[in-house]
Order: C-alpha cells, then structure tokens, then sequence
C-alpha cells in the first residue's frame, strides 16, 4: 500500500529479525484465563520507534497509541522510545519538528489523532521516516465503541507492514487449554484471547482434558479433542455462535486434528485399528483415508501450506521422528535426524521450514529445521518446551514451556533472538494455537 | 537499552523449580517407600484355574483404593479374595516402556483372577505417562501400556468384553513436578472398575 523505509534497513530487518519484549497485562472475562506478558529477552537490534500519544486519547476509553507502542516492542523488532523522554508531543506530520527526534536517534514516528463520531472514533494516523523527513504512511480508520483496541491493533499492523514489508499479525487470536488440580481432581478450560492476551472468552470448560486445538484455515471454527464422554473424541466448534459437532467417536484415540489448507478435510491420528495411525476426514461427507500402515505410532499430522503433503510423527525408527507424507505418491520420507526425539511438527507459512519438540542434552526443546538444508536451530532457552505455534506471519513462534512447576505459554522470535512469556494468574497454560489471519 | 526490561528472568526460576522437585520428592518417597521387590514373577500362574468360587459380582468392599503394599500378598493366594477387587490398582513402568514389571506380575494376575471369578465385572485400563515429550505422542504411549496390560489379561483368559482401555497420555497426572520421582509415580496404568 505505502512505501516502506530505504531498502537497505528492510533488508538488515530481515537479516537480523530484530528482538526484544515487553511487558503487558491482561485481564480476561474468567479469572482462570489471566495471562501477563513478561519479556525475557530483549535485542539489541530492534529499531527504534517514537509512538506519540494520540491527541483526544482523554475521549478515549482506550490508549491507542500504548497499545500500538505495546504491539511493537513484543514484536521484537522495534525498541519504542519511552514516554517520558518525548519533549513534544505533535499530533499530525506538519507539526513534527524531525531535528528533535533525530538528535533522539529515533528512526521512525507514529503521530495520531482521535475523534468521537456518532457511531463511535474516526482515527487518523501518520508514520513518519524521521532521517529522510517524510510520511511514509497516512490513513484514517473507523472504530465502533468497543472496537478501540481491534483499531490500534490495525494500526500496528499497517506499520509493520509499512516498514518491514512483512504483514503484521497483531490483529490475530490466539487459542490455549488451561488446568488446575491434580490426579482425578482437574479443571480443563480451553479459551480464545487477542494475540496480546486480551479479551480471553471461554470456548469450553470441562473435568476432562482438553487437546490439541487447531483453527480453521478461515478463522472461524476450532477443532479440539476433549475427553468430556470418558474418551478423547475430537470435536469443532464455530467461534461465533458457540454451535459445535462432535466429528469422532471412534474405539480408542481421536487425537490431533489438522486442517486442510482449503479447510474441506481434517486430518487426525485415530487408533481404531489396533495403534495410532494418520488418516484424513472429507468433512462434507465424514469419510475417511487412511494414510499411514505400520505398527508403530503414528500421530501429529499437519498439512504442508500447498495442501499437498503432511508432516507427522512416527516412532517406526525405533523413537519420535518427523515424516512427510506426499499425497501424489503415498510415499513417506523422514525429514529429522538430529537427536532421538522430534515431534510434533508444524510447517512454517512458506512450507520451507518446519517447527518441531526436539530432545537436546539440555531437555525438549523448540527447534527448527529448514527443509532443504536439513539444518535443525534450537531456539527456545527453556528444556520442558512443547506444542510449537507459527504466527501467520512467521515472525514468532507460540509454545508452551514451565515457569517455576506452573505450565505458561511462551514466544520465540523466528531468529531465536527475542522472546516473551504468557503465564496465568493461576494454574497452568498450555496448547497455543496461533490463529491464522483473520 | 531496556531498563524496564528484566533480562535473563528465564533462567532465575530454575533454583525455585528444583526447590519445589525437592521438596516434592520428598513427600513422594515418604508415601510409596514400601513398593519394591515385593513380588516376584514366580507367583505368575499360581492359582490360575479354580476360582470359581466366589462367583456374585459383588463390588462391594471396593472403598480403599490403597496404592502399594499391603493388600497385595493376600489377595495373591487367598481364594475368597477373588470376590473384592484388588486393592493394588496401579502399576508403574520404566521411561518410554510399556513393559510390565516382575514386581507387577503379581498384581495384574490378582485383577485377572478377579475378572475371570467375575464375569460381569468390567474394568477400564486407563493409560498415563509422565509429563515430558509431545501431549498427542504421550497420548499413544498411554494407550500403548493400557494396551500392554490388556494382552496380559487376555493371555490369562480373562474375557476381552470385560476390559476397555483409555489413554490420558500425560493429561491426568497423579502428581505434580518435574523430577524423576514424579515422573516415575505419572508413568502408570490404572484399573478402574
């Protein structure tokens, strides 16, 4: 839509995948659904950004301009200037004076205002190149009353975009499974917040666990494996209406879901037949493929992003490792071969790496392997790491880790550069599932 | 550049995680001391046939669900036995195995006797692992020592119709920590009557 900043600094962005956290509290509907977000590490090359407060920000029951700012540092990528150390406050482009904020090293400026309408705010923003002195981004968006934060997380991704050329993905939700209790004693909650933990909605509660969420391709549906009949049964349910279908029911596990790109089929790991095998599920008419023919495990599906082959893991090898399965040819290759587990993989967005739970010497572990090269990067810092979650952007990773004996969700930076931590107020968090954009 | 920002707080928690394994550890040891070595395998195939005896299903006297120990020995041998079900319902297993242990021979042939005695008795294997490794992989582990324990009962004649098996994978553990101690207390089968 607008030019981005020089090519040279895209390309070092790219390069370097900045880093960096921050911190934001969350509140939610339930108390149980609590996640904070605390940076754990920062980086050194995350670009500095100047996001002003936006003028009429007193009229407003949200602080547009903090959340946009918040969006940013997360992403790694920006270092936003504090507050305090802003000695003008300008509201529009014609009153920036670039000389003061380039003597504060800043790169880029956000500046915005804000104004009531009947249905709610209109909203305009300008993002500046503070070297060359120039807009490089100027809109204006509508809110309705309760939509503040949607808007500002719009605005974060326009600037993203603006200056990385890569789509920002704040405007995505995030799904994760929550637990209290021990043995036979176990609350099992599954519920649906903002990318930045947010506006957290229950989408199931159970005394039975709950699994293994996966979003629709189009955003609207969850599937999920809950144990609510005694039995794991793998169940979707449409975001909006709360309405769902029960999709299994079959003789032992129904685990895994996995959506089609085109969002027709869902592919599964069921144990029917004696062990854990991959078939798909032609949700039009329920009928069932089944792919894999072994004695050994075979579970953890996902759909490479052309549709055309799965990853899985298979313990046929003797331990969990990844395979690809090729529709065309019903060939199955395995894909890892560093370390004696690697497990539930996940595509990146472009199909060309794959994220993985990767034993190390130092426990399991989120790494990631490029296809081509067959090179595996550990990236995450913690050792009880599992359920990897790929932004839709590809910028960072999701995953669930421990904190001092409680589960927490926790992101890496693609680059492994940068990360930050969702843990709850209370109980444990697990099972993110990134949305894809919506 | 972040003076806000509480770098490497990832790795200050370590120490408290370990206090807490330690501490839990602890409490574990202190509860399930007596396991080891009580039975052998010989006891395999003992008093197989001949059980007939106590017949009417009876669940009664179900109640105590003890862990370990104790009841063990005499429901072993003890003919009347075989009309309570055992009290000894779990048994553990070594890491990424779903191998049944000597020591836990003995404990699944007292659940055959009672299942065989018992013709409408029905009993649920339910499969648990502990918590490390992937949540859906855990979960065919689960079903892989479920599984394991039902092929036992079936050699020892008891009636498919009569066992069903669950996995939990590491979704219902029956302690908390991250510690060898609580590991080994996770990696277990159930029978659930």
């Amino acid at each position: 839509m607008t030019t981005p900043g020089s090519t040279p600094l895209r390309r070092s962005l790219y390069a370097v995948h900045a880093a960096l956290l921050l911190a934001l509290v969350l509140f939610s509907t339930t108390a149980s659904a609590n996640l904070t977000i605390e940076i754990t590490r920062g980086s050194d090359s995350a670009l500095p950004i100047g996001v002003v407060p936006f003028d009429g920000a007193e009229g407003m029951s949200e602080d547009v301009a903090q959340i946009v700012q918040d969006d940013l540092e997360r992403s790694g990528y920006f270092d936003p200037l504090e507050r305090g150390a802003m000695f003008a406050r300008p509201h529009r482009a014609d009153d920036v004076a670039f000389g003061e904020w380039r003597s504060l090293d800043v790169r880029y400026l956000l500046v915005g205002r804000g104004e009531k309408t009947a249905n709610g705010y209109e909203i305009g923003y300008d993002l500046l190149d503070v070297s060359g002195g120039r807009p490089v981004l100027q809109e204006r968006i509508t809110a309705g009353g309760n939509q503040l934060r949607g808007a500002a997380h719009r605005i974060s991704d326009a600037v993203f975009e603006a200056i990385t050329d890569i789509p920002g993905a704040f405007s995505t939700r995030i799904a994760y499974v929550t637990s209290r209790g021990v043995g036979d004693n176990i609350d099992y909650g599954l519920y649906v917040a903002d990318a930045d933990g947010h506006n957290s909605q229950e989408v199931l509660t159970s005394d039975e666990p709950i699994l293994s969420p996966a979003w629709s391709p189009d955003g609207e549906k969850l599937a999920y494996v809950s144990f609510e009949g005694e039995r794991p049964a793998i169940y979707v349910q449409q975001m909006a209406s709360g309405n769902r279908i029960q999709l299994t029911d079959f003789e032992g596990i129904n685990g895994a879901p996995a959506w089609s790109p085109d969002g027709r089929k869902l592919a599964m790991s069921l144990s029917k037949d004696g062990q854990p095998e991959i078939y798909v599920m032609n949700l039009a008419d329920r009928s069932l493929n089944r792919l894999t023919q072994n004695s050994s495990i075979d579970t953890e599906p996902d759909w490479a992003p052309d549709g055309r082959s799965l990853l899985f893991t298979s313990d046929r090898s003797g331990g969990p490792q990844l395979y690809r399965y090729r529709l065309g040819s019903g060939e199955a290759e395995r894909l890892t071969f560093t370390g004696k587990y690697n497990a539930r993989g996940r595509f990146g967005p472009d199909g060309e790496q794959i994220l993985m739970v990767h034993r190390s010497q130092d426990g399991y572990q989120i790494a990631r392997q490029e296809l081509e090269s067959g090179r595996l990067v550990v990236l995450s810092e913690t050792t009880h790491d599992e359920s990897p979650s790929v932004a839709p952007n590809g910028t960072m990773i999701l995953f669930a880790t421990q904190q001092g004996g409680q589960g927490v969700l926790s992101a890496v930076s693609a680059d492994g550069r940068s990360s930050f931590r969702l843990p709850a107020a209370r109980g444990d968090v697990r099972e993110p599932a990134w949305s894809p954009f919506l | 550049m972040f003076p806000s920002t509480p770098t490497f707080l990832s790795r200050r928690y370590a120490p408290l995680v370990r206090t807490f394994a330690v501490a839990l550890s602890l409490a574990v040891m202190a509860g399930c001391s007596s396991t080891g070595g009580t039975q052998t395998g010989e006891s395999y195939g003992d008093g197989t046939r001949g059980d007939g005896t106590a017949g009417g299903a009876s669940t009664a006297g179900t109640g105590s669900g003890g862990q370990y120990g104790s009841g063990t020995g005499t429901s072993g041998t003890g003919q009347q036995a075989d009309s309570r079900i055992p009290e000894v319902r779990t048994i553990y297993f070594d890491f990424d195995r779903d191998t049944i242990k000597d020591e836990y021979e003995s404990v699944v042939m007292a659940h055959a006797r009672y299942l065989r005695a018992n013709g409408n008795a029905n009993v649920v294997l339910k499969g648990h692992t502990d918590e490390r490794g992937t949540r859906e992989y855990n979960l065919a582990l689960g079903e892989r020592r479920a599984n394991a324990v039902k092929r036992f009962l079936r050699v020892q004649d008891v009636s498919s119709s009569q066992i069903s098996v669950v996995s939990y994978g590491e979704e219902r553990p029956a302690t908390r920590g991250s510690n060898e101690s609580a590991y080994s207390e996770n990696r277990r089968v159930e029978f659930s009557y």
